[in-house]
């Protein structure tokens, strides 16, 4: 046991502070822990959202010593014996209180994007997809929605570009709909138009921070960008489109 | 004990290079801004030199394919190496007679529009932003890649040049095991060789490469159930991909470094172990 | 308190709980053109179904084609003891596969067969490879589809919205009073029915794979609404929950690891579940470690392992060998699949529980065994319902997903609460839509909404009180205590009088600070409810004199013949206070009985 301190953001949208707490911390303990217990000596009041408490849910995103992390799943040896820990909330949403932010914009962005559209089954009731086919949408689905991507994209964080980017997140959800061997619905124009392929500038901050390790940016958001490439850009395939009556070789 | 209130609620602040880290997030943009910066010094330094490109039958990767040569400038190819003879007239004499002028814009342009190098170079020189959850550097109207840097959608042509770029520098390697007919090896034969290597490494890891041969279709067996030629090519194009990154810096590194042992040997000051004895 | 200045929204049907039972029955509302609300106590997508791991049940039969809905039923029966609904388990099993297709056409990338078709993989208590999955990971893929179906149809979904109790009238359930957790505001709700798909109760214990959300509030506004539950003795103890670090004790560690070949340990390094095969499984158990060996290379004829024996068996198990000295150093048992599969292997079929160990425990699950104990984890128990409807027996008030009672009897199969949240999800939401029909809104009491909105704000306003957080901790020592994973009278005596002093402590709780997002005030609001959950299990347990599946009773040791007559019913009396009585349990009907006794050949000879 030993004592640590913490500087923990209290407050909400009018303002607000650091304030310092110390507690005893044992072996192995996460921040998601120390929060608790500082909720449960110190502050009762202390707001934070938290689920699983497994890196399975995504609630309990924050920024710790300036990382985004998920706090249950950021270890207390991780740091340095006299390191004072500074936990904030997430800096791109608007703060409800505390460690809270009204992450509620994220759930907009889902509603835009047009659902899964599958194609007919076979005779027998079934879809037949093969494990290699669905392997690459699997990656996209481990995504848990914790919003720490959508946190660290300085489209959203920095130029607050909400209006013309959907961020990571949700082109990882795009990227799970268009390359799944079932759909047949084509996002390909919105992609580019409305959800902002072009805004991101692939400098892989999403990735860096996801929990579940998907590779963001170059299975998700790059290969969506060729996409848009494929119908937009390539000067080759529009004379083919053109010759061959909008017909992509494949 | 409690401090002043933040620029924003949540204790963050928003002026340029602002963050709540306590590590060393300035030393990678640093370090990779750095490193890049080097190279580009050092291949336009040896373009301007126009001289010690060639020994033996290393030619350096900077310099090739040779269009047109000078044959009287020091360590420079015969003249029937070049593709078209010798230096024209009408070059303007403020620049050098350096075969490299007319090849060094292919490769530049792969390499300036790559996924990964965009990554670098948005972090360390553009600072949009300089590192993860570094406030970036402020902007009146963030474009991304949609107006100013459009054109970094035609990265698959320069992908093609690159390719191009390959199957000359595999005939060079492949001609550096041969002097004067001759075949032997030498060390300059292995440090071409590696060079086409990695290159390759680099090349055909390309994100645009991974889509052009699969990694467009949604489906990688439909409708049969057998496996597509492209998943496999999709497959291994992806483990390259991977590490994307790694192959870019080794294989810029080498090239430069290949020049490099070239220049030196063609100068004189290294002597290139071999079986031809000279 | 002016009740007309309170927020009041109006819905056809109000679904209480946003898991995959509360989502379905929601769509299925939504489906059928009603006006549907549906409230989260949470953000959507983050309730407890993301926890599920293994899969979900259902006898497809993409895996082994000897697999149909009778042999899932006659599984399920027996898992249960022989104490489900006989009608429920038998729905369950006939629209299992149904519904996991749909999850499908809706979007689901499940694992998939070499021919291409829906994998399936080997659960504790299933005679074949039954479980629809997506690696380690299949409820966040379900609640994830649903959740992507959901918001196109037009459910009103009302997030960090939790209900404090229902509004009757005459009787009827006509509504509910909640508040918005980011303000503290009360809002009203008003509809024709409510369905509450609230999941569990297991914060009612120190070591338990819930989280703070699961704190049985369905079961304490059912109850208090004059709902009867049913079968609340039975409380599921998964028997591999994290042992160490301390801060993450009772997470879950899923069955799938024993599915994919993973042993059951003592620390002389014994595989000591050969010692435990009851006689009911015997035939079906390998009673060797070449047969079970032997099973897990694929050998369809060899038995299957006992580590795959129900989840009640095993945790009673570990719990002995750590009594008994045998166990590891941190108090569980070890669970090694590292000595059984490659490592490659582990990652593929097992990513999350290789990062869960990795980053939690810094243990290496391709290197080195892990260390797991019994840790509460479900109420088979629950909001007694209709079998078909759902309903339960207060008029307006449904309840599907684990909240409700009766499908899983005294046991639940492994993978077989997958399937139950969309199955009864769907049949609840059926069923409210049909009763509602040509009814219209009832008018609200404001007397009584006052009352449940000035209990809530007492806590706010009084000069001093308890810490709720530490009456919490109170509560999970005395439930971890008295109501464990093995019981005397005695100490369920003693706990229920220590109940009454909890009761006690709750109603004096003082919460600090306003009640904008306030997690002191939250947790001091749920604690009525765990301990209407906690008294439940109690009384129930006490009135049950035997030992069956997740009930175990030191004092009246194994199953008793009488056992299986009745099933033990809670409802509040007149006076306020907790009735728990055996209720006879009817005649099964002979078809049923005759499959659930049936013997594996005949029924896998009915196939097709």
């Amino acid at each position: 046991m030993a004592k640590r301190m913490f500087r923990v953001w209290r407050g909400d949208a009018d303002g607000g502070r650091f304030e310092e707490y110390t507690i005893d911390v044992d072996q192995g303990m996460v921040v998601l822990d120390c929060i608790h217990r500082i909720q449960a000596l110190h502050a009762t009041d202390l707001a934070c959202r938290w689920n699983c408490k497994a890196g399975k849910c995504g609630s309990c995103s924050m920024e710790i010593n300036g990382k985004p992390r998920l706090s249950c799943m950021t270890r207390m040896n991780t740091f340095a014996e006299d390191e004072v820990i500074t936990v904030q909330p997430i800096k791109t949403f608007p703060l409800i209180k505390d460690l809270v932010t009204d992450v509620s914009w994220n759930y907009e962005q889902n509603k835009r994007i047009a659902p899964f559209k599958p194609g007919k089954k076979n005779k027998d009731g079934n879809h037949v997809m093969y494990q290699r086919d669905v392997e690459r949408v699997q990656e996209f689905r481990k995504c848990i929605e914790c919003y720490l991507c959508q946190n660290v994209c300085h489209v959203l964080r920095d130029h607050d570009k909400k209006d013309k980017f959907v961020g990571p997140r949700f082109m990882i959800r795009l990227a799970s709909l268009e390359m799944h061997p079932l759909d047949t619905e084509d996002r390909i124009p919105k992609i580019k138009e409305e959800y902002g392929t072009g805004m991101c500038n692939i400098t892989k901050c999403c990735t860096q921070v996801c929990p579940e390790h998907i590779q963001i940016t170059d299975n998700g958001i790059i290969p969506l960008k060729e996409r848009v490439v494929s119908r937009y850009y390539d000067p080759i395939l529009a004379l083919w489109r053109k010759i061959f009556s909008k017909k992509d070789p494949s | 004990m409690n401090q002043a209130t933040q620029d924003k609620p949540g204790g963050h602040k928003t002026s340029f290079a602002s963050t709540q880290r306590t590590d060393m997030w300035w030393v990678e943009p640093l370090l990779t801004g750095l490193g890049f910066l080097c190279f580009v010094v050092y291949t336009t330094w040896a373009m301007w030199q126009a001289n010690h490109y060639w020994h033996g039958s290393y030619l350096s990767p900077l310099y090739s394919p040779v269009l047109f040569v000078d044959p009287t400038a020091p360590g420079a190819v015969p003249l029937e190496h070049a593709w078209f003879g010798s230096w024209p007239q009408w070059w303007p004499k403020f620049l050098p007679a350096s075969p490299a002028m007319f090849i060094l814009m292919g490769p530049l342009a792969f390499r300036s529009t790559c996924y990964y190098y965009r990554k670098f170079y948005y972090r360390s020189y553009f600072l949009t932003p300089p590192a993860c959850a570094v406030t970036a550097l402020p902007q009146a109207d963030y474009k991304g890649e949609t107006k100013l840097f459009l054109f970094q959608n035609l990265h698959r042509y320069t992908l093609y040049i690159a390719v191009g770029y390959i199957i000359l520098l595999a005939y060079d390697a492949f001609i550096s095991y041969f002097h004067h007919g001759k075949p032997g090896i030498g060390v300059g034969s292995l440090v071409l060789t590696i060079n086409v290597i990695l290159l390759s490494c680099y090349t055909f890891g390309c994100h645009a490469w991974r889509h052009l041969v699969g990694g467009k279709a949604d489906c990688f067996s439909c409708p049969a159930g057998k496996e597509h030629l492209g998943h496999k090519a999709w497959s291994k194009v992806s483990m390259l991909n991977h590490n994307h990154q790694f192959w870019a810096w080794v294989s810029m590194i080498w090239v430069g470094f290949t020049d490099f042992y070239v220049r030196m040997v063609s100068m004189g000051v290294w002597t290139d172990f071999n079986t031809w004895g000279f | 308190m002016n009740i007309s200045e309170i927020q009041t929204i109006e819905h056809d049907v109000l679904v209480v709980g946003a898991g995959g039972a509360g989502i379905r029955a929601a769509i299925e509302c939504a489906q059928q053109g009603l006006n549907t609300g549906m409230l989260s106590k949470s953000l959507l997508g983050k309730a407890h179904t993301v926890m599920a791991e293994g899969g979900m049940a259902a006898a497809l039969g993409n895996v082994d084609k000897r697999d149909n809905w009778k042999i899932h039923f006659r599984d399920t029966m027996r898992g249960g003891k022989f104490l489900s609904q006989w009608r429920m388990a038998e729905l369950h099993a006939q629209q299992a596969p149904d519904r996991v297709r749909e999850l499908e056409e809706w979007g689901a990338v499940f694992d998939r067969t070499p021919e291409g078709l829906i994998s399936q993989r080997n659960f504790g208590g299933h005679r074949y490879p039954r479980l629809a999955h997506v690696g380690d990971r299949t409820g966040l893929e379900m609640i994830r589809t649903l959740q992507d179906f959901c918001v196109h149809q037009g459910i009103h979904c009302h997030m960090e919205c939790t209900a404090l109790d229902l509004l009757l009238n005459d009787g009827e359930v006509c509504g509910l009073v909640a508040y918005w957790r980011e303000t503290g505001r009360f809002v009203i709700f008003r509809a024709k029915a409510v369905v509450f798909a609230t999941g569990g109760g297991g914060k009612a214990w120190k070591i338990t794979s819930n989280s703070w959300e699961y704190s049985g509030d369905g079961f304490g506004m059912a109850y208090r609404a004059g709902a009867e539950l049913i079968d609340m003795e039975f409380t599921q103890f998964h028997p591999t929950g994290m042992v160490w670090p301390p801060s993450v004790r009772g997470v879950l560690v899923t069955e799938g690891v024993r599915g994919d070949g993973g042993v059951l340990l003592n620390n002389k390094g014994e595989r000591f579940m050969f010692k435990y095969i009851p006689e009911r499984f015997a035939s079906e158990t390998a009673d060797s470690e070449e047969e079970a060996n032997r099973w897990l290379d694929g050998d369809k004829d060899a038995r299957r392992p006992p580590e795959l024996l129900t989840r009640d068996v095993v945790a009673k198990a570990i719990k002995k060998e750590v009594e008994e000295g045998r166990g590891s150093p941190h108090g569980g048992a070890f669970l090694d699949i590292a000595s059984r599969r490659p490592a490659e292997f582990i990652k593929k079929k097992l990513p999350s529980m290789y990062h869960q160990f990795k980053e939690l425990a810094e243990v290496d699950i391709t290197k080195e065994p892990m260390e797991v104990g019994p840790t509460l984890h479900y109420f088979m128990g629950g909001i007694r319902v209709d079998h078909d409807t759902q309903a339960s027996t207060v008029p307006g008030l449904f309840a599907c997903g684990e909240c409700a009672g009766g499908m899983h009897g005294a046991n639940r199969l492994g993978g077989n609460s997958l399937s139950d949240l969309l199955v009864f999800g769907k049949l609840a939401g059926a069923g409210a839509a049909n009763y509602i029909k040509g009814k219209s809104l009832k008018a609200v009491d404001e007397k009584q909404a006052t009352a449940i909105i000035r209990s809530a704000t007492d806590i706010l306003n009084r000069e001093e009180g308890p810490n709720p957080f530490l009456v919490h901790e109170d509560l999970q020592a005395v439930m971890q205590t008295n109501v464990g994973i093995v019981r005397t009278g005695e100490e369920l005596q003693k706990g229920i009088t220590e109940l009454q002093r909890l009761k006690d402590d709750a109603a004096k709780v003082k919460a600090h600070a306003t009640s904008q997002y306030n997690p002191g005030w939250n947790e001091a609001i749920d604690l009525s409810n765990l301990i209407v959950t906690a008294e439940a299990v109690a009384r129930s347990a006490l009135l049950r004199e035997e030992s069956r599946g997740g009930h175990t009773r030191v004092d009246f040791e194994g199953e008793r013949e009488e056992g299986l007559t009745y099933n033990v019913v809670v409802k509040r009396n007149a006076k306020g206070d907790m009735d728990a009585r055996r209720e006879k349990r009817p005649e099964p009907p002979k078809a049923l009985a005759d499959i659930a006794y049936a013997n594996l050949e005949d029924l896998e000879a009915q196939n097709g």
